[in-house]
C-alpha cells in the first residue's frame, strides 16, 4: 500500500484515540466479539482486556455489531453535463455518503472529449481535496480514444494512483467507443495492471429507438426507458464480454440494471471470465415503474442510464444475484440534478441530465433487502458493501477489513433501528429522493472515519476537506493473479509446415484498401505487418513428419501427391 | 407466380412422367402413391392413375420420394480479389442436382458503393445462361446508404428479391455499423424483406488477425485462432437485439459454432421470429484440420465464420437442427482452386474464404440425422427443402410434393452408402473437405423441372436450363407474426401536461460534438434526430385532476405539500 498522501493546509484531527467496547466485530470472512483501540485513524488493537492509555474515549457497544466502514465504488459528485453541475457536490456527497455509514467513495473523473485525462484528473483532485470529508479515490472515465492516450494511461497508474479505467459503449456521437478502441483500450488496461469499467448499454440502437420514440411524439421521462430497453443493456454487456475474452483483462461492469444483463455476468463467471458486477442502490430499491408517474418532476428524478428495469420483480432478482456471488459490489452511482436542473428535458428526455441519489441510503436498503430477509448474513453484507470492492481496487486490507494495521474507517451498525426514507430528512441538496417513503430497517449509529466520529446520536460532525485521496497500485492481486496465469498459457504456436510452393493465383493484392470512411475518431492507423513474401524461397516438403502419421492409413486408399499436394487429403476423419 | 420463361435456351418441358411404387414423403407425412408429371409440373398423384399412353416410368420402389433439395445459401460467382470461384453457376448447380438439389439461393456480392441493381442484372445475366437448375438471388448489401432504400424497394416489388443479407464482418469492407443494421433491418420490416446476417465482429477479427501475424502466425490456423467461436456469438447476440427492436425477422447464415446456436435457440424461446442454417460443412466436418500439415489441405477448409476446433461440433448442431432449433441446411458453397487459395499462402487473411458442400449436403444431413435417428424421413424434408421454401416463399411451389407443384423431385437410396471424394465429385476444385467420408443416403433419380436430370449414375443437365424463380415479399411463415407484434408495439406517451416549473439554463452541446467515433463501418450520410419542436409559451401543466397512484390509499400520516415544481407529489412510491 502506497503511503498516505497528506495535505499540508487542511487541518485534520489524527491524534484520536478511541476504545470501543463489547463490540462485536464483522468481517466478510468470520465475526467474533473483541474490543478494538484506535490511534492516530489506525486500528492498533484488537483483542480482549486490551491495554490502553488512560483518558481514551471509549464507547460502549453493547454487543452490537462493528462493520468496515462501507465503500462506494461509484459516485459521480459535482459532476458537469452540459454547463451545469450535480446538484449534490464532493462537501454534500461525501456528507450524506458517512451519514449513511459510507466511508469511503471512489468518483469517477468525466474528461470532456479532447481534454486530457491527466488535466481532467488534477481537476477532480482539487475539487475533492477541499471538499471531500471522507477518504476518497477516483476512476477515470475514457471518453474518446486514441493511440496517443497509451502514455497518460501509464501515468496516472504509475503516478496518480489510479487502476481502474471506464469506458462507454453508449453516449453515441459524445463518449461512446468502438468495438476496434474498446479492444485496444482493454489491451492497453491489461498491460498497465488497471480494471476496464465498462457502461454497458447499445448507444447505436439506443440512438435509433431515441429519433424513433421523439417521432412519435412521446417526450416524457417515460421515453427514457422505452429508448433504453433491457435487452440493449443485456447486448452491450454480452459485447463487452467477448472483447475481454479476447484480450485476456479484466471486467467490471458499472450499473447492473436488469435482470438479463445480471444474467449475461453470470453465465460469463460460469464460463470462467474474470468479470464483476456492480448493482447499485437503485437498482437493489426501486424499479422503473415510477417513469410513468404522472408528475413530470417525479418520473424525470428517476431518469438514469442504464434506466431502471420497468419490471417491478427485478430488484429482488438483483438482491438474489449479489447474495449469491453472481454480482459482487454494490455502488450508488449517486449523480444528482435539481428538478429545474431536470426540466432542460421538459419537452425532450434525451435531453434530462441524468443520474439518482443513493449514496446515503445504500447500506441500509441492502441491509433491509438482504439481510433482513436472510437472503445473506452479515458477513456477505460486508463482503459486498466494502471487502470486495476493497479486493478488487486495490485497497485491501487497509480498507474494507477490520485487523490490526488498517485505517479506523468502522461503522457500529444497529440492525433494528428502522427509519423511513424522505427527501425532508436526507442529508442531500437535491429536492427529490428516489426512495422517498421506502421504510428500511438497519443504519449507523455511530460512523468513524480516520479514527474520528463523525456521526454519534444522529449528529454529523463532518470536516469539509478532511478526505484524503488514496492512490491505489496496478495488479491487483485479487484481480490479476488468474490473469497473470492465462496470460502465461494463452501463448499461440503456428503449425511448422514449410512454404507452400504450388501455383499460385495472380492477383491485384487490394485488399483492405477500400478503407474508405473509417468513422471519425479511429485512432492513427497501425498498419497490419504483412509478412515479407519471398518468392525464390521453398521449404515446401511433402516427405517428412505428418500430424496425422499416427492415424494409421487404410491400405485401400492410393496416396497419390502431385505438386500443390492436392492428394495429400487422406483421412479427414 | 408466373414462371418467367427465357425465349432463347434450350427447354424441354414437354416431358411426361409418372413415378411408380415409391414412398412420397413429405414435410407432414409420408404416403404410397404414384406421381404423375407433365409439363415440369405434378398433375396427378395418387393410386391406379390414368395417363395417357407412352409416358415414361420411373420405378421408384423400394425408395423414398422427397421434394428436391434447396440449396438457400450458395456463391457460384462472387468475386474474391479479382477471383472468380472455381465452380460456376454450370459447374455448381450440376453438381447441386447431382447430389439431390434441385433449386439454389445464390447471393449477389456487389462491390461496396456498386448498385445492387447493377449486381442482380450481372448475376441474372450469367445464371440465366449457365445454371442448370431452378435458382433465386439474395443480395447482399455491402455498403448502407439512405439512397439504397429506394434500390431494395425496386428489388423487392418488381425484381423477385425477398432476401437481403447483411455483414457484421469484414471491416471496412463489407461491415455495417450497428446503427446501418438498425436502418437497414427496419427497411426489410417495411418492405417485407427477411434480413439474413452474417454474424461475426469484425472488429475484434481484425484486432485478432493483426495479433497473430505479429506473433508470426501467418497459416491457415491462424484464421481460425483469429475468428474465435464468442466472436460469433457475441455477433448473433447482437443481431437478435437489434432485430428485437426493430421487429425485424432475422436469419442468421452459417451458424458455426455451438454458442452460437445456443443463443438462436434462447432467442426463438423467447419469441423471437428467427431462423437459423447450419451448413453441410458445419454439419459435417470440424475445424481441427486447420492446424494439418498440408497447407493445401488446411486452406481447402478456410471459411467465415471457421469450423469450429471442437470436433463435438457437428453432432451438437446436427442435434439443434433436429429439435427445430435451427431450421434449414444449405451449403454455403463457394469454392476456390489450391492455386487461388495460395494467394494467402504467407498470409492467411489473404486466403480466398469457402468450402464445397452443394454435392454432399442432403447426403450429410441423411447420414448425420436420419440414419442416426435423430430426426425421421419427413423432419428431413423440413430441413432440406420445405422450411427453406416456406421461409423464401417458394411454398408450395416448392419444398412439396402436391398437385400443382413443381416437378423437381428426387429419389432417394435411404440404404446404401457412397463415399466422397475429389476423384469422384462433380466439382471443378481440387480438394474436398469431406474427403473420403462414407455416408448413407444419396439420390438415385433427380427430376429437376420434370425432366430426369440423374438416372442411373448418369448426370443428364442442360446449360441454361435453369429459371429465375421470383420470390414475393412477406411471406406468410415469417410475417404473419411479424404483422401482429408491429401492431401491438405502438408506444404510449403518458399525458401528462407541460412542465412549467423553473427551469436550469443550458450550455447547449448535446450531441454538436462532431467527431463520430462510434460505428463499426463506415458512416451513412446522417438524418438528422428530429427533435419535437419547444413552445416555451404553452403550458397544461397542472397538479390537480386525476392522477396515476390515484387508486393507491395515501397514509394519513404523510403530508401532501404541492409547491410549483411538484416537489412534495411523491407520496407512495412503492
Amino acid at each position: 500500500m502506497s503511503g498516505y498522501q497528506g495535505k499540508k493546509n487542511i487541518p485534520r484531527i489524527t491524534s484520536d484515540r478511541l476504545l470501543i467496547k463489547g463490540a462485536k466485530i464483522v468481517n466478510d470472512d468470520q465475526s467474533f466479539h473483541a474490543d478494538i483501540y484506535i490511534e492516530d485513524g489506525v486500528i492498533k488493537q484488537i483483542g480482549e482486556n486490551l491495554i490502553v492509555p488512560g483518558g481514551v474515549k471509549t464507547i460502549d457497544a453493547h454487543g452490537r455489531m462493528l462493520i468496515p466502514g462501507g465503500i462506494d465504488v461509484h459516485t459521480r459528485f459535482q459532476m458537469p453535463d452540459r454547463g451545469m453541475i450535480a446538484a449534490d457536490d464532493f462537501y454534500q456527497g461525501t456528507r450524506a455518503a458517512l451519514a449513511g455509514g459510507t466511508t469511503m467513495i471512489m468518483d469517477h473523473v468525466v474528461p470532456e472529449p479532447g481534454v486530457s485525462l491527466i488535466a481532467a484528473f488534477n481537476q477532480w483532485r482539487e475539487w475533492a481535496d477541499h471538499k471531500s470529508c471522507c477518504d476518497y479515490a477516483l476512476h477515470v472515465d475514457i471518453t474518446e480514444w486514441h493511440k496517443g492516450m497509451q502514455d497518460e494511461l501509464e501515468a496516472l497508474v504509475k503516478d496518480h494512483g489510479v487502476n481502474s479505467f471506464l469506458v462507454y459503449l453508449a453516449y453515441k456521437d459524445i463518449f461512446q467507443l468502438s468495438d476496434s478502441q474498446m479492444y485496444e483500450v482493454f489491451s492497453v488496461i491489461r498491460d498497465l495492471g488497471a480494471i476496464a469499467q465498462v457502461h454497458a448499454e447499445n448507444g447505436d440502437i439506443i440512438a435509433e429507438e431515441q429519433k424513433r420514440i421523439l417521432g412519435l411524439g412521446i417526450t416524457g421521462p417515460e421515453g427514457h426507458v422505452l429508448s433504453r430497453p433491457e435487452e440493449v443493456e443485456a447486448e452491450a454487456v454480452n459485447r463487452a464480454v467477448t472483447v475481454a475474452n479476447q484480450t485476456n483483462c479484466p471486467l467490471y461492469m458499472t450499473k447492473v440494471m436488469s435482470k438479463s444483463a445480471a444474467d449475461v455476468i453470470a453465465q460469463a463467471r460460469k464460463k470462467g471470465t474474470v468479470v464483476y458486477g456492480e448493482p447499485i442502490t437503485a437498482s437493489l430499491g426501486t424499479d422503473g415503474t415510477h417513469y410513468w408517474s404522472k408528475n413530470w418532476a417525479k418520473a424525470a428524478a428517476y431518469i438514469t442510464s442504464p434506466p431502471l428495469s420497468p419490471d417491478p420483480t427485478t430488484p429482488d432478482y438483483l438482491n438474489s444475484l449479489l447474495a449469491c456471488g453472481d454480482l459482487q459490489v454494490t455502488g450508488s452511482a449517486h449523480c444528482t440534478f435539481n428538478t429545474s436542473q431536470r426540466a432542460v428535458g421538459k419537452d425532450d428526455f434525451t435531453l434530462i441530465p441524468e443520474g439518482t441519489n443513493g449514496t446515503e441510503e445504500r447500506m441500509s436498503i441492502i441491509w433491509d433487502k438482504c439481510v433482513v430477509t436472510g437472503k445473506m448474513d452479515e458477513n456477505q453484507f460486508v463482503a459486498v458493501t466494502s471487502t470486495n470492492a476493497a479486493k478488487i481496487f486495490n485497497l485491501y486490507p487497509r480498507k474494507g477489513r477490520i485487523a490490526v494495521g488498517s485505517d479506523a474507517d468502522l461503522v457500529l451498525w444497529d440492525p433494528d433501528t428502522t427509519k423511513i426514507i424522505s427527501a425532508k430528512s436526507h442529508h442531500l441538496a437535491v429536492e427529490y429522493n428516489i426512495f422517498e417513503g421506502i421504510e428500511v430497517r438497519g443504519a449507523p449509529l455511530v460512523v468513524i472515519s480516520q479514527g474520528k466520529i463523525v456521526l454519534e446520536d444522529g449528529n454529523l460532525h463532518t470536516t469539509e476537506g478532511s478526505g484524503r485521496y488514496i492512490s491505489r497500485k496496478p495488479f491487483p492481486d485479487y484481480v490479476y493473479k488468474r490473469i497473470k496465469a492465462r496470460s502465461r498459457l494463452a501463448e499461440l504456436c503456428g503449425v511448422p509446415r514449410g512454404l507452400y510452393d504450388g501455383p499460385v493465383c495472380e492477383v491485384t493484392v487490394t485488399p483492405k484498401v477500400m478503407t474508405p470512411v473509417t468513422s471519425g475518431k479511429t485512432s492513427p492507423v497501425k498498419h497490419v505487418p504483412q509478412p515479407v513474401r519471398n518468392l525464390h524461397q521453398s521449404g515446401f516438403s511433402l516427405s517428412g513428419a505428418q500430424i496425422d502419421d499416427n492415424v494409421p492409413r487404410r491400405n485401400t486408399q492410393r496416396i497419390v501427391a502431385p505438386p500443390g499436394g492436392r492428394a495429400n487429403i487422406t483421412s479427414l476423419g | 407466380m408466373s414462371f418467367q420463361g427465357k425465349k432463347n435456351n434450350p427447354r424441354v418441358t414437354s416431358d411426361k412422367l409418372i413415378i411408380k411404387g415409391g414412398k412420397i414423403v413429405n414435410d407432414d407425412q409420408s404416403f404410397y402413391a404414384d406421381i404423375y408429371i407433365e409439363d415440369g409440373t405434378i398433375k396427378q398423384i395418387g393410386e391406379n392413375l390414368i395417363v395417357p399412353t407412352g409416358v415414361k416410368t420411373v420405378d421408384a420402389y423400394g425408395h423414398i420420394v422427397i421434394p428436391g433439395g434447396i440449396d438457400v445459401n450458395t456463391c457460384l460467382q462472387a468475386p474474391h480479389l479479382g477471383m472468380t470461384p472455381a465452380d460456376d453457376f454450370y459447374h455448381g448447380t450440376r453438381a447441386a442436382l447431382a447430389g439431390g438439389t434441385t433449386m439454389i439461393i445464390d447471393h449477389a456480392v456487389p462491390e461496396p458503393g456498386a448498385s445492387l441493381l447493377a449486381a442482380y442484372d450481372q448475376w441474372r445475366d450469367t445464371a440465366d445462361k449457365r445454371s442448370c437448375c431452378d435458382y433465386s438471388l439474395h443480395l447482399d448489401i455491402t455498403r448502407w446508404h439512405d439512397g439504397l432504400f429506394e434500390e431494395l424497394e425496386h428489388l423487392v416489388k418488381d425484381k423477385g428479391v425477398n432476401s437481403f443479407l447483411i455483414f457484421m464482418a469484414y471491416k471496412d469492407k463489407y461491415q455495417s455499423s450497428d446503427t446501418q443494421i438498425y436502418e437497414m433491418f427496419s427497411a426489410m420490416r417495411e418492405l417485407g424483406a427477411i434480413a439474413l446476417v452474417h454474424a461475426e465482429n469484425g472488429d475484434i477479427i481484425e484486432e485478432e488477425q493483426k495479433k497473430l501475424l505479429d506473433l508470426g502466425i501467418t497459416g491457415p490456423e491462424g484464421h481460425v485462432l483469429s475468428h474465435p467461436e464468442e466472436v460469433e456469438t457475441e455477433a448473433v447476440y447482437r443481431a437478435v437485439t437489434i432485430a428485437k427492436q426493430a421487429n425485424c425477422p432475422l436469419y442468421i447464415t452459417k451458424v458455426m459454432s455451438k454458442p452460437a446456436a445456443d443463443v438462436i435457440a434462447k432467442a426463438r424461446k423467447k419469441g423471437m421470429v428467427i431462423y437459423g442454417e447450419s451448413i453441410a460443412a458445419g454439419l459435417g466436418a470440424d475445424g481441427s484440420h486447420y492446424w494439418s500439415k498440408d497447407w493445401a489441405k488446411a486452406a481447402a477448409f478456410v471459411m467465415s465464420p471457421p469450423l469450429s476446433p471442437d470436433t463435438s461440433t457437428p453432432e451438437y448442431l446436427s442435434s439443434l437442427l433436429s429439435c427445430g432449433d435451427l431450421q434449414l441446411t444449405a451449403s454455403a458453397h463457394c469454392t476456390f482452386s489450391t492455386a487461388q487459395k495460395a494467394v494467402g499462402k504467407d498470409n492467411f487473411t489473404l486466403i480466398p474464404e469457402g468450402t464445397n458442400g452443394i454435392e454432399e449436403r442432403m447426403s450429410i444431413v441423411w447420414d448425420k440425422a436420419v440414419a442416426t435417428g435423430k430426426m425421421d424421413e419427413n423432419d428431413f424434408v423440413s430441413v432440406t427443402s420445405t422450411n427453406a421454401a416456406k421461409i423464401f416463399n417458394l411454398y408450395p411451389r416448392k419444398g412439396r410434393i402436391a398437385v400443382g407443384s413443381d416437378a423437381d423431385i428426387v429419389i432417394w437410396n435411404t440404404k446404401e452408402t457412397k463415399i466422397f471424394s475429389a476423384k469422384s465429385h462433380n466439382l471443378t476444385v481440387e480438394v474436398n473437405i469431406f474427403e473420403g467420408m462414407e455416408c448413407r443416403g444419396f439420390p438415385v433419380v433427380v427430376i429437376s423441372q420434370g425432366r430426369i436430370v440423374l438416372e442411373d449414375g448418369k448426370l443428364n443437365v442442360t446449360e441454361g436450363s435453369g429459371r429465375f424463380i421470383p420470390r414475393k415479399a412477406f411471406p406468410d411463415f415469417v410475417f404473419k407474426r411479424i404483422k401482429a407484434r408491429g401492431r401491438m408495439a405502438d408506444a404510449r406517451g403518458v399525458p401528462r401536461g407541460n412542465y412549467d416549473g423553473p427551469v436550469h439554463d443550458v450550455i447547449s452541446m448535446t450531441k454538436s460534438v462532431p467527431a463520430t467515433p462510434t460505428t463499426r463501418g463506415p458512416s451513412c450520410p446522417g438524418k438528422t434526430p428530429l427533435g419535437p419542436a419547444r413552445n416555451l409559451h404553452q403550458s397544461g401543466f397542472t397538479l390537480s385532476g386525476t392522477q396515476m397512484d390515484d387508486h393507491i390509499p395515501r397514509r394519513t400520516s404523510q403530508k401532501i405539500v404541492a409547491p410549483p415544481g411538484g416537489r412534495s407529489n411523491i407520496t407512495s412510491l412503492s
